[in-house]
This record gives C-alpha cells, structure tokens and sequence, in this order.
C-alpha cells in the first residue's frame, strides 16, 4: 500500500514525530511505500539540524535524515509553516534576507499543495498529532 | 478522478493556531479540483461566529476569510448540532456563509448545514481523505 504521513507536531514536546516515524519503519519494513512525509503546524520543528538533545537521548532530526537518506522518503516542511517558526533552506533564507539557515539533511522546504498532492496519490493519508 | 476531502475543524479560532491554518489548506487545496467538505465541531464551531473581534488579542481577526470560501466552490460545511447546542449556541450565531449554485441559475445558496453527530459519522465514513486540525 502507499502511505503518505502528516506530521503536525513539532519534536519532543509530543510523541507525534515518535509514533510516525515508528509507523514509517514498521511499514517499510512490511513492504509499504511511503509516498510522502510532510510536516505542518510545529511538525515543522522536526527538520532543524540545530536539534541538540541530550546524548542519552534520540535525536529524533537525525533520525528523519538518515530514514531519508536511506529508503529515498520524501520529507517535505510546509514553507508557511516553516517561515512562521524560523525554519529555513538557503533559498528560503536569502529570499527573506536571514543571515542563516537551519533545514536538516533529506528535509526539502514546499508549499501546502505537496499535502493535498499526497492525499491525492496516496492509498491512506495518516495523521500523526496531538 | 477526483477524491473526496472533509477538512476537520475542532479546536477554537484562537488561543492556538490550528484553525488559522486549517484554513490555509482548505484555501490550497481548493486549486486542486478535489470534492471538498468542511466539518465543525467541539470548539471547531467558534470558528464560525459572528462578531468576532480580536484587537485586544493582537491577532488578526480571519474570520472574514470564511466568506470567501463559496468563492472557492467550498460549499459543503457542515456544523455539529450537539456541538452548538453544547455552547448555548445557534444557526443565528454563525456566519452567513453562501454560494452561487451554478446549476441552478447561479442562485445563492447557503453553504452551512447542520448535521447530527450521527450524520456527521456517515459523511466522515463517506470520504477518502479525512484531515484533522
């Protein structure tokens, strides 16, 4: 089947991005194809490489990147969202005159449309919030 | 082929954002052709009061932008009647919101329908795709 994955809370503060992200490999490994990860709202906080968590425990940024980097997932941050809580790429940042970006590795910045397209293309859309 | 979209709205229009952008998808996601409902419900159902005024808030009062949504052929909104009821409140309380009915000689008609929480479980059972803010 294809999933695709809405994230809408950020990292941390709610189980959200933990529960998806063992949705995504639970369905990975099951043969499923996740067509899209997008991330709303303060999902958005998901995609900072500026995350330092403590060593004793995940660091839940790394993890959406090398889950990327590894099965090619699509990891899409809203850009409304995203300007709204200062998560940038270097377009995003020079576009809006910031002297830095933050967006973590296998993360892309997009607009809304990139959700409707998953929920268009997709068998399920599931909702990971609080 | 075009997918059914109900939109879920529970939360009230401020002390948190999700309202607010809710609405941005549902605006977004008008461009796509899809069939798009709204449902309100729980606190969702403030979203649609008339009257609301935001200046000692300092945020932007949105609800104006409801209106528009008829432009967007968004016009299957549907508000719990428990919900309502629950908050001491009425069809009179909400915003007038309405569409020109293409079919039927661009006659304006009103989008907002009360429905049961028994319908509203049949209409969610109906969709494709169910996003809730």
């Amino acid at each position: 089947m294809k999933f695709s994955i809405l994230v809408s809370e950020g990292p941390y503060t709610h189980q959200a991005a933990d529960t998806a992200y063992n949705f995504t490999q639970a369905a990975l490994e099951k043969g499923h194809e996740i067509y899209r990860i997008f991330f709303y709202h303060d999902g958005v906080n998901n995609g900072t490489r500026l995350t330092t968590p403590p060593q004793d425990d995940r660091n839940i940024v790394n993890r959406w990147s090398a889950l990327a980097l590894e099965h090619e997932i699509d990891l899409v941050l809203c850009v409304a969202a995203a300007q709204r809580r200062g998560i940038a790429d270097a377009d995003e940042a020079r576009r809006n005159g910031k002297d830095a970006d933050n967006i973590a590795a296998g993360f892309r910045i997009s607009g809304l449309g990139q959700l409707i397209d998953a929920g268009i293309e997709s068998d399920r859309l599931i909702t990971f919030g609080d | 082929m075009s997918k059914r979209f109900l939109y879920v709205n529970r939360k009230a229009p401020y002390g948190t954002i999700y309202a607010l952008e809710s609405l941005e998808v549902v605006l977004i996601g008008a461009a796509f052709e899809q069939d798009v409902s709204l449902a309100f419900l729980d606190d969702g159902v403030f979203q649609l009061t008339r009257g609301q005024q935001t200046d000692e808030l300092g945020v932007k009062n949105f609800s104006p932008t409801y209106k528009a949504l008829g432009d967007y052929d968004v016009n299957k909104i549907y508000v719990e009647r428990e919900s309502l009821e629950a908050r001491g409140l009425s069809l009179d309380d909400l915003l007038p919101l309405t569409y020109e009915d293409e079919d039927d000689d661009w006659a304006e008609k009103d989008s907002i329908k009360l429905v049961s929480a028994a319908e509203l479980a049949e209409i969610m059972q109906a969709q494709d795709v169910v996003l809730s803010f």
